[in-house]
């Protein structure tokens, strides 16, 4: 094993001179006397070696000898992950508090998967099969779901399967199996293995186009900006727009089978609420509580900050793992820009040539190849599985601008920009709905949802030329346009996430008020002034909001929808061309 | 047995550099200079070289003077005898009272686990109704005061500090004026608080250094006593003069800066602070509120935006009140409920009715007619400015409550304040 001697400490950087062989990112340890500090290769030049330290550097002394483990930062997959909450070089922080109590101890590291577990096996695979990395050999029930034993994602090459136990209770240690190649090496197979976390998984046989759509049961993002499984989206805005409350719901109710939370270089008190809440929580889908389908990646902004870049990735590799079982995994990161902090910081350590606002220059693709992670892919048995990535980002003084929104909006596939403007209106959630942009087929046809956006667009001019001209410089015909995008805006694009019922609006729910509010911006209506197109839409409102807050089978639920249709019958409406064909589409 | 080192290689600004060795980064050393003994903390090590940032500053350093290391990182002494005192932002007496050396904690040490962590529940009462009435502060919350230079920032700090309901004070002063220093001490002494408060004041003449040691200092003692069951408050003034230290550190150690020359690291060294915020489920707790001036009134400077991202919500201080408009608690939910049934509900009608009074205001100034309702309003706004929002009413919460009720009943009727029944039948003044 390579060692080396410590020569330099700068901040969370620490020069070590070797004359071994070392690897790029590989995993060393620093040993001060009284602690080992982890720590990974990120500069290699000669002899010698630059280490970003994931652990406060007090104490590091010249001399210090430095233990190199010949092995890339890597998680722990296998049985055991679901309901953990992990910091972000994923030791579980519950253990930790048991061990130590209140605060971190830095060189503490603990094993990811408990090894005194014993979980139930059944064998899948049976002895003589052609196997490869990533097929399944047997499963283990995990909570309620079925968890895939699989050959390890480092097994290059064709296998056979030399022997496997019978159906048991083991240990993640024991070996549950053996294979063969060719050439006659064997390798045991545990429940678990390691894989490093900067690579990819790539065992599957092909990668799909992210077409179908991820409910995420907000209305704005389902029906306007929708996000499909395997896609990318961002959420960019100011503090205090309401970010984190959007990943929140989110995390809530997406429907997806497993959901990652990377809480990345933010405040610990938000993941408190998650930590607490969602044990509470009982996901409708499958009866269990909402912890039970969720990993989270805690590495809050105090905790260190070369563990902040890492958290990402020890976030998207279990996302990954997962989704080679066949499941649908969905990614919440919060928020990229500080995971993109932690990276200016070192390369300022680095004494690297700086890009803008001295990020360095690598920034973009860094940020590309982690969001194309994500993906749907079908697997060597035809089963497809798919990892969702949702970054937030956090651009200082809520300007777009910024080199890490910019380069973020290179390879997402939808953009849910918030905006200051509609949070300081308690317009939630405040995604803008006129910056915002997704590339993926959501659950409307696309007709309907242009044709009500397209509401939003003229409704947007109109009111600009009202501060100018005010109400009475503006025609009736236009004052109309405004009120109805005004009335969308109120009815269908704002939702309470407080609200038990608005909170989350599934698909055939949405589908059905959309029609309700597509017949409303379709019709043409003779108003005898602006008063009267104002009071009508006021009332329109008022309903349509207490019919958000009912739930759909209930006899009120039909009851109010039927008086928001009876009213607008009362006028005696015509119906724009468009707009019917809008409607059409829909049905 | 510490040895001592003869020989200064280099003097850069506040940094030198010595050949030594065996030494930790972070450990202490003591600087002898021809002026009097100053202390030096090691910020960055290279092969024998040890680079050390002087706290008393560079100037007047000689090549030839004497370093001796300490072997120990930053400590400050912990006891119930920092009870009453002021020191410097080294940890020396500045109130002539004896040099502490019992007990020595170290400074800055790891984040709380968050697994350990509680969701807040508990209200701190600070007799300020914009903040217990509208933005409620909350046990373990962390808070920035956004303000100007010349807004009474310092003087709300005080009176947080005299009349909030907590058992410890700690006041860590930054880059304060003089004066600024001798009102904290007076106006504390006067209210009777100074007993149960500590201070750590940094003023401008200071060097430098000791700027940066404030916040660490007075969280650090804040959380020892947290865990001994103390509910500390931690007031910080002022996190921008914080912030610019760092700037000139960083600048004079040829960082490279990311924003407005400001160090990339900003966000982390703001957040490692703020985050020592924290109510321990078997213990104490901490809460802090720290003051922010906006360079040019612009909370997209770096140093506010940055601290908007980190903290629970701001305070506004603009015009000498607590602006009711932008200013935030985002904890306040957690607790408003269980004050009294009507606390959030005429927090809302309240706050609702003075922004159509600036809207009133507004229609006034362009010389529009004043209908009957804008009168109401006219009047209603002026009340509400004298109760609520004037800095030195000092009422507790359910008299301000009260206070509310009164000012509705004397402007509106109870139809037009948009408040639910029951809570007027229960509560409008007058009716039985």
């Amino acid at each position: 094993m390579t060692e080396g001697i410590v020569t330099a400490v700068n901040g969370n950087m620490v020069s070590v001179e070797t004359d071994g062989n070392v690897t790029m990112n590989e995993v060393a340890y620093i040993e001060t006397g009284t602690r080992s500090l982890k720590s990974e290769i990120i500069r290699i030049r000669g002899n010698s070696v630059q280490v970003q330290v994931y652990e406060i550097t007090k104490g590091i002394k010249v001399g210090n000898k430095v233990r190199f483990t010949n092995e890339l930062l890597s998680v722990e997959l296998g049985p055991g992950l679901l309901g953990q909450i992990y910091d972000g070089l994923q030791n579980p922080l519950p253990e930790i508090a048991e061990k130590v109590g209140y605060f971190l101890e830095p060189g503490l590291y603990l094993k990811a998967l408990s090894r005194e577990t014993r979980w139930h096996f059944t064998p899948l695979a049976k002895v003589g099969d052609t196997l490869q990395r990533g097929m399944a050999i047997g499963w283990v029930p995990e909570l309620h779901f079925r968890h895939i034993i699989m050959v390890p994602f480092d097994l290059y090459g064709e296998w056979k399967l030399a022997d496997i136990l019978p159906e048991g209770d083991y240990t993640i240690d024991e070996n549950v199996a053996h294979v063969v190649d060719a050439k006659g090496n064997t390798k045991p197979i545990k429940m678990w293995f390691s894989w490093p976390v900067k690579r990819a998984v790539d065992c599957y046989s092909e990668r799909l186009k992210p077409s179908e759509p991820l409910v995420t049961k907000t209305r704005i993002i389902d029906t306007f900006f929708p996000v499909a499984k395997g896609g990318t989206y961002c959420i960019p805005g100011p503090f205090g727009a309401g970010k984190t409350v959007l990943q929140q719901v989110t995390s809530r109710n997406a429907e997806v089978d497993i959901v990652l939370i990377a809480a990345c270089g933010e405040r610990a008190g938000e993941v408190v609420e998650t930590l607490k809440e969602f044990p509470e929580i009982i996901d409708p889908k499958t009866g269990r509580s909402l912890m039970e389908r969720t990993v989270i990646i805690c590495n809050t902004s105090s905790m260190p900050v070369a563990a902040r870049e890492a958290s990402v990735y020890t976030a998207v590799t279990i996302a990954e793992y997962y989704r080679q079982m066949g499941l649908d995994v969905l990614l919440l990161a919060d928020s990229t820009s500080r995971w993109a902090q932690a990276m200016r910081e070192m390369s300022g350590r680095l004494e690297e040539i700086p890009g803008e606002e001295a990020f360095p220059a690598y920034l973009e693709s860094v940020i590309a190849a982690f969001y194309e992670r994500a993906g749907i892919v079908q697997l060597y048995n035809g089963q497809k599985g798919s990892v969702t990535i949702g970054g937030t980002v956090s651009p200082a003084g809520g300007n777009f601008e910024e080199p890490v929104t910019q380069a973020t909006l290179k390879v997402v596939g939808a953009f849910h920009g918030l905006s200051r403007e509609r949070s300081d209106a308690r317009k939630y959630p405040a995604i803008h709905p006129l910056d915002s942009w997704s590339k993926y087929e959501g659950i409307m046809p696309q007709r309907a949802v242009q044709y009500a956006h397209s509401f939003l667009e003229r409704g947007a001019e109109v009111g600009a030329m009202m501060k100018v001209v005010g109400e009475e410089g503006t025609s009736l015909e236009d004052y109309v346009v405004y009120l109805k995008s005004e009335f969308l805006d109120a009815v269908y694009l704002q939702q309470n996430s407080f609200d038990p019922v608005d909170a989350a609006v599934p698909p055939d729910r949405q589908k059905h008020m959309f029609s309700l509010v597509l017949k409303i911006l379709a019709s043409q209506v003779k108003y005898k002034d602006k008063e009267d197109a104002r009071e009508f839409f006021y009332d329109l409102r008022q309903t349509m909001l207490d019919l958000n807050g009912t739930p759909e089978d209930s006899e009120m639920y039909d009851s109010l929808y039927a008086k928001v249709e009876q009213a607008l019958a009362d006028r005696n409406p015509e119906f724009e061309n468009r707009g019917l064909k809008a409607i059409s589409a829909l049905e | 047995m510490n040895k001592i080192y003869s020989r200064i290689e280099s003097i850069v600004g506040n940094v030198i550099a010595v050949k030594a060795q065996d030494v930790a980064y972070g450990e202490l050393a003591q600087v002898k200079t021809r002026y009097g003994m100053s202390l030096a903390e090691t910020i960055r090590l290279d092969k024998e070289m040890v680079f050390l940032q002087v706290f008393a500053g560079g100037r007047g350093i000689s090549t030839g003077d004497e370093v001796r290391f300490l072997g120990h990182p930053m400590q400050v002494s912990f006891s119930d005898n920092l009870l009453g005192r002021i020191f410097d932002g080294a940890g020396e007496p500045r109130d002539g009272g004896p040099m502490l050396s019992d007990n020595l904690i170290t400074i800055a040490g790891p984040s709380v686990n968050p697994y350990k962590r509680i969701v807040p529940r508990e209200m701190i009462r600070t007799g300020i109704p914009m903040i217990d009435v509208f933005n409620t502060l909350v046990k373990s919350q962390k808070l920035p005061i956004f303000s100007v230079s010349g807004e009474p920032y310092n003087q709300l700090l005080a009176r947080i500090a005299m009349q909030a309901e907590v058992d410890l004070i700690v006041l860590g002063g930054m880059g304060l004026k003089y004066d600024d220093y001798l009102f904290f001490r007076d106006s504390l002494e006067q209210g009777g608080a100074l007993s149960k408060t500590i201070m750590f004041v940094h003023t401008a003449a200071d060097p430098i250094v000791e700027c940066l040691m404030v916040p660490d200092i007075s969280l650090a003692v804040a959380e020892r006593f947290a865990l001994k069951g103390k509910n500390v408050l931690v007031l910080l003034t002022d996190m921008t003069n914080f912030a610019d230290a760092l700037k000139e550190i960083a600048i004079t150690q040829e960082q490279v800066p990311s924003n407005r020359g400001y160090p990339g690291d900003l966000y982390s060294q703001l957040a490692a602070r703020y985050e020592k915020a924290v109510d321990f489920s078997d213990a104490g707790s901490i809460t802090i509120l720290a003051v922010t001036t906006m360079p040019g009134d612009d909370v997209t400077h770096p140093v506010p935006d940055n601290t908007g991202y980190i903290t629970e919500g701001q305070f506004y201080l603009h015009g000498g009140h607590i602006e009711p408009f932008g200013s935030l608690s985002r904890l306040k939910q957690m607790v408003n409920g269980k004050t009294r049934e009507d606390h959030r509900s005429i927090m809302d009608a309240m706050i609702k009715l003075y922004a159509a009074y600036r809207d009133t205001l507004e229609k006034k100034s362009m010389g529009f007619q004043m209908s009957v309702w804008d009168r109401k309003l006219l009047k209603y706004g002026e009340l509400f400015e004298q109760r609520m929002m004037d800095l030195s009413v000092n009422i507790p919460l359910e008299k301000a409550l009260d206070q509310c009720w009164e000012t509705l009943a004397e402007c509106f009727e109870p139809r037009e304040t948009g408040l639910r029944s029951d809570l007027i039948q229960k509560f409008w003044v007058g009716r039985k």
